[in-house]
């Protein structure tokens, strides 16, 4: 283009013409800014004509001031709208070479699970809590006298011979592993003052082989309440709200007479479910009673004044029927497939 | 215990067309446990039959089979299975005659174990049926030819039915039965317990047994040692019987019953004694009177005093045991199993019977010391009711009048252990103050009188004689049960107990839970071992230092080669990971929380004497108990091994090691709410370059490193395994505090980076700590961000390069007071470390 030497409605226009043809042609930003240097920038025509102004007689310089400053709007408008849309398209670009195959993104860290025995554990645990109870702890080494004497077990009642109970060397000394949570009811009684509400869940110990239904190492919860005026209507109350709660609406419960030292009455009982795999039915969940005068009375609680109930179950055998886990080997393996199943809910 | 339904029916009538099942369901409601049935599987056309003539065929194996002509029916008529009278049957049994009855097993019937009988070839033959033995039968063990029912002394018409015939048609229900419930191992007492149940009429089978007058037997009762006050025999009671004949057969229906039972079929005598067990519940031993010498004595074995037993062991005795002797010394074991001298045989014919009253802890002790679990002593152990000694000692005389040809004689004693029991007062509102049932007055009367007490008006309630059999009724709440059995468990009410409002979880609780969350929630499985060990294991990873460390040993451990219990987490992971390895996962990430078992070593933990049950004791004996038990701490463990991050696209495989140890001993920390100190450390089982101690509240808590490789390879791990191994209670405790929340600042940070070049021994971690002190208030916080050796840095020293960041509470800093602060940190770390910043 040849230097514009005044201002002519046709130089003006030829300008713009070239400036917004160039406009259109621009296809990325870089392109954009270079085509905005040279028609807009000091050397551009549109420049230079403005330049020319100062020639221009004051009785046109409105007049001509009007044409070249519309001139300059038209092409700084144009710019501005293009380079909208380029930094749109440039955007657009960008966001769809950045897309990826999320099927194809494995996880850095994949999560770990809890153990369903301990989250059963847990998740009982807070319904008791939900109650109002505490949680209530003992030792697995345990003395006789917290394992089976407080708990009225005759010194020759047969649960104390060799073949149940882990005993401690040297047994003259009378430890054990305990063979059930119940010694924590006695530790709980002399910790606490009355009213006690404590749910005791642990680890315990029995002299079983190892089989698809035992273990010699497995866990209990044992509950315990302490009160005046406690019965066993409370018992019943208790054990159906929390079968209820952990095995749904439609849960009931039995009691039928039983035996336990440390109970009297005592009894087991029995959940039905309609939902229970095998179909509704009777399952037998664990033992509990009335605390035992005896038992009170080991731990210098007067049963003329106070009464109380008991019960126990298993986890193992909770899991087993809740969750359908066939074979107990399968909690104290250690397989990752059995935890990792489970993840962090039971 | 196994009680056959006609037995049950024979005291208490059975509800008019009630099942097995339906007693079963009975019996469970009272307090039975359920525990079996049992029938003889046996049905179909099972008739009489007679052996018309038998052909002797003897076979290319060797064996002779006969091949009989047998009459099922009589001439002309039908057989049960609609067959003819006379049938072909090959039999392999040769103790038969031609003209004996037998029992003829017909096409279509079914024997025990599903043994389908059809008309099938055999040796050339058809054999429409099988002549059946004892054992086919399931009444017997016998299988030493076919049955010949002219040994159970029975004639009957050839096509009588013969399960009825052999009381094959009876079943039995097999119920547990409770410690405290001695009287329910008898028909007589499940036929009470059945009564109880439904209401039937029970006739006590006692109450039916003709009485016998017997004296003169010498009999004495010399307890020179009493266990636990109680003498050995309260009660020893005898009879005798002249002229039986110990071969003859037992009857069918006592077999029946007796197998139903579970137990075996002996000898005619022996049958009897075991069946007056079973019904009565007394247990009895016969003697041949002609074997005896001169009266018993019963009394405590001497110090070295054998005995040989009936099954022919000699035993050596315990100053405990209780023994039956005669003049010529020790002939039984009270109350667990008879010696062989005086054994009934099948050439007795004068038998004396004793029905004696044991003490049932002395019987237990016995029994359990020598291994000698029986019938006898399952029932001395649980309490035989004393009052009825004299009936059952009556039922043996007259059995053995009607069965064994046997004539009552009056040589015998009436040593009678007194049956009374001290009455029981039990308040009026007592029963349904514990039970929540409003009983009526005559509820709880009627309940307890059915039971068999005497109930006697008293002041505000009543006065309760228990009946003899129920020794385990002791104090007004065995009363109180006895009335919620037989009104029914069903009836009491379910009333929710409020508590009183209390803490919930306690800290310690929850943050236990927030360390196994967390680690969970990081990648670690949780997995829970077994916390048996050999004593090198538990020395090796539960001592850091290799001193010698105190242990727990049981003293029955199931697998005698690891008896110690575990004091650390780490040798059950180890077993764990193996196992998942040979499972084919290879990357593994795991942890276990639980209680390690750590006695001070050389400390004396339990007590020498066991404080009383049933009473408070005294402060010093519960300090003693309080003191008795060796520390057990909880711990979390974690391992790894593999690969922490799997190769992915566009990512490579992070191997785990000990950053992955460090980092869930981190989490542990922030998840509990407590502060973590690192430190180079050592510990025996951990590579000795790799090895952190981690230490909270001024205390060791626990190591995190990476497994000693040596112990790796020896237990088919990889090189490299991360462990980590905290106490968590310890660590738990070491953050008790509400945590104080500082103020933010929101001037703006000045960082910048400082890179000292130190010793390469010198810890990075002290470094830093003397950077942090120095710079003072300004730095708000400081991260290792390289450790760089090499080219620029001279030989034996290493370049940290810590990123810091400076913020002040009350103005934005300048670049120059953030580089004042940066120079005073670096200068205190060039004084305790001769740290130089690098150019």
């Amino acid at each position: 283009m040849s230097e514009p030497t005044e201002i002519t409605e046709s130089a003006v226009a030829e300008a713009v013409d070239a400036a917004l043809a160039a406009i259109a042609g621009a296809n990325d930003s870089a392109a954009l800014k270079a085509v905005r240097t040279e028609h807009t920038g000091e050397k551009s025509t549109l420049a230079k004509l403005n330049a020319l102004m100062r020639s221009v007689p004051n009785e046109q310089k409105a007049a001509f001031g009007k044409l070249v400053g519309g001139a300059r709007g038209r092409v700084n408008q144009a710019f501005a709208a293009r380079e909208g849309e380029i930094v749109a398209a440039e955007a657009a670009a960008q966001l769809e070479a950045e897309a990826v195959d999320v099927t194809a993104i494995a996880a850095r860290r994949t999560p770990g699970a809890r153990h369903p025995l301990s989250l059963l554990q847990e998740q009982i645990a807070d319904v008791f809590v939900g109650m109002g109870w505490e949680i209530a702890e003992g030792p697995e080494i345990e003395h006789e006298w917290y394992n089976f004497d407080a708990l009225n077990f005759d010194e020759d009642h047969p649960a104390r011979a060799m073949q149940d109970t882990f005993f401690v060397e040297p047994v003259e000394r009378h430890l054990v592993l305990r063979t059930h949570t119940s010694p924590v009811q006695i530790r709980s009684m002399l910790d606490r003052e009355v009213p006690i509400y404590v749910l005791a869940p642990g680890r315990t110990y029995r002299t079983d082989e190892l089989d698809a239904t035992h273990t010699p190492v497995f866990s209990q919860f044992e509950g315990l309440v302490i009160d005046k005026g406690i019965t066993m209507a409370h018992l019943r109350g208790t054990l159906e709200h929390v079968a209820r709660i952990m095995f749904g609406e439609g849960t009931k419960i039995r009691l039928r007479p039983n035996f336990f030292p440390f109970t009297e009455p005592s009894a087991e009982f029995d959940i039905w479910h309609p939902t229970f795999k095998g179909g509704a039915r009777w399952i037998e969940w664990g033992g509990c009673g009335m605390v035992n005068p005896n038992v009170l009375r080991s731990a210098g609680i007067d049963p003329e004044v106070y009464s109380g109930f008991a019960f126990g179950m298993g986890f193992e055998r909770t899991l087993m029927f809740r969750n359908d886990v066939k074979d107990m080997r399968d909690m104290i393996e250690g397989d990752i497939r059995f935890s990792e199943q489970f993840g962090m809910v039971v | 215990m196994r009680a056959p339904l006609s037995w049950i029916d024979e005291f208490t009538p059975l509800v008019e067309g009630s099942t097995l099942e339906d007693v079963h369901a009975a019996l469970v409601r009272v307090g039975l446990e359920e525990e079996d049935l049992h029938d003889f599987e046996v049905s179909g056309p099972v008739v009489v039959g007679q052996v018309l003539e038998f052909v002797e065929e003897p076979q290319k194996n060797g064996k002779t089979i006969r091949w009989c002509q047998v009459r099922v029916a009589p001439e002309g008529a039908e057989a049960a299975d609609g067959g003819p009278d006379v049938r072909g049957i090959v039999c392999g049994a040769c103790n038969f005659l031609e003209g004996d009855k037998v029992v003829v097993t017909l096409p279509g019937s079914v024997l025990p174990g599903d043994f389908a009988i059809a008309a099938r070839k055999t040796y050339g033959h058809v054999s429409d049926g099988m002549i059946a033995s004892v054992k086919e039968l399931a009444l017997g063990d016998e299988h030493d030819g076919i049955l010949r029912l002219v040994t159970m002394g029975l004639d009957p018409e050839v096509g009588t039915d013969a399960i009825a015939l052999l009381g094959l048609d009876d079943s039995a229900v097999e119920v547990n039965v409770t410690p405290d419930r001695g009287y329910a191992f008898s028909i007589r007492g499940i036929a009470r317990e059945y009564s109880h149940a439904t209401g039937q009429p029970f006739t006590d089978p006692a109450s039916l047994v003709p009485p016998v007058e017997a004296s003169g037997f010498p009999v004495v009762i010399d307890d020179a040692a009493p266990i636990r006050g109680r003498v050995g025999a309260r009660g020893f009671v005898t009879r005798s019987v002249r002229g039986v004949d110990a071969t003859l057969p037992t009857p069918p229906w006592m077999r029946a019953r007796l197998a139903l039972a579970g137990v075996r079929s002996i000898s005619l005598l022996v049958d009897i004694t075991n069946y007056v067990m079973f019904e009565l519940g007394q247990p009895i031993h016969g003697y041949d009177l002609d074997r005896l010498q001169g009266g018993i004595t019963v009394r405590r074995a001497t110090d070295g005093e054998t005995l040989e037993t009936l099954d022919g062991q000699v035993r050596k005795l315990s100053t405990e045991d209780l023994l039956i002797t005669d003049e010529s010394g020790a002939i039984g074991l009270a109350g667990v199993m008879g010696g062989g001298t005086t054994e009934m045989g099948l050439e007795t014919t004068n038998v004396l019977i004793e029905a004696a009253t044991f003490d049932p802890v002395s019987i237990a002790r016995t029994a359990r010391r020598h291994k000698l679990p029986s019938e006898a002593s399952k029932r001395f152990e649980r309490g035989v009711d004393p009052a009825v000694a004299v009936a059952a000692a009556n039922r043996v005389v007259q059995l053995m009048v009607q069965l064994a040809g046997g004539t009552a004689d009056t040589l015998g004693s009436d040593l009678v252990a007194d049956a009374s029991a001290e009455p029981i007062a039990l308040p009026a509102g007592f029963t349904a103050g514990l039970i929540g049932v409003d009983y009526e007055a005559s509820q709880i009367r009627g309940a307890l009188e059915l039971i068999g007490a005497t109930v006697e008006d008293a002041t505000d309630g009543w006065s309760v004689t228990p009946p003899s059999w129920r020794p385990d009724l002791t104090d007004k709440w065995t009363l109180a049960e006895e009335v919620a059995r037989i009104d029914g468990y069903d009836r009491i009410p379910s009333v929710l107990p409020v508590a009183p409002p209390q803490r919930g979880l306690t800290r310690a609780q929850q943050l236990r839970r927030n360390a196994s969350n967390a680690l969970a929630a990081s990648g670690f499985t949780e997995v829970m071992a077994y916390p048996f060990f050999t004593a090198e294991v538990n020395q090796r990873f539960g001592s850091p230092d290799g001193s010698e460390i105190g242990q727990v040993k049981l003293a029955n451990a199931l697998d005698a080669s690891v008896p110690f219990l575990r004091t650390s987490l780490l040798p059950g992971l180890i077993e764990v990971a193996r196992r998942n390895r040979s499972r084919g996962f290879t990357d593994l990430a795991l942890f276990e929380t639980g209680s390690v078992f750590r006695p001070e070593l050389g400390r004396e933990y339990g007590t020498a004497t066991i404080p009383l049950g049933g009473v408070l004791p005294g402060d010093g004996d519960l300090d003693d108990l309080a003191a008795s038990i060796p520390p057990q701490p909880r711990r979390v463990g974690v391992l790894l091994t593999g690969d922490r991050t799997a190769k992915q696209p566009g990512v490579a495989p992070v191997a785990a090691g000990i950053a992955d140890a460090l980092e869930a001993a981190h989490t542990i920390a922030v998840a509990v709410g407590a502060e973590l100190e690192v430190r180079q450390g050592a510990h025996q089982a951990m590579h000795p370059g790799r090895t952190a101690e981690l230490v909270a509240g001024g205390e060791v808590v626990g190591y995190a490193g990476e497994l000693l490789p040596e112990l790796s390879e020896q237990v088919d791990l990889p090189r490299v395994v991360g462990v980590a191994e905290v106490d968590l209670d310890a660590l738990v405790a070491s953050s008790d505090g509400v945590i104080e929340a500082r103020g933010l600042s929101t001037y703006p940070a000045a960082t910048q980076d400082l890179s000292l070049v130190v010793g390469v021994a010198t810890p990075a971690a002290e470094v830093g700590a003397a950077v942090r002190e120095g710079a003072g208030d300004l730095l708000e916080h400081l991260e290792l961000v390289d450790d760089y050796r090499g080219t620029g840095v001279p030989e034996g020293r290493k370049s940290l390069t810590f990123a810091l960041r400076f913020r002040a509470s009350d103005r934005t800093l300048t670049a120059a007071e953030a580089t004042a602060a940066k120079l005073a940190g670096s200068a205190l770390a060039g004084e305790r470390f001769g740290a130089t910043l690098r150019d």
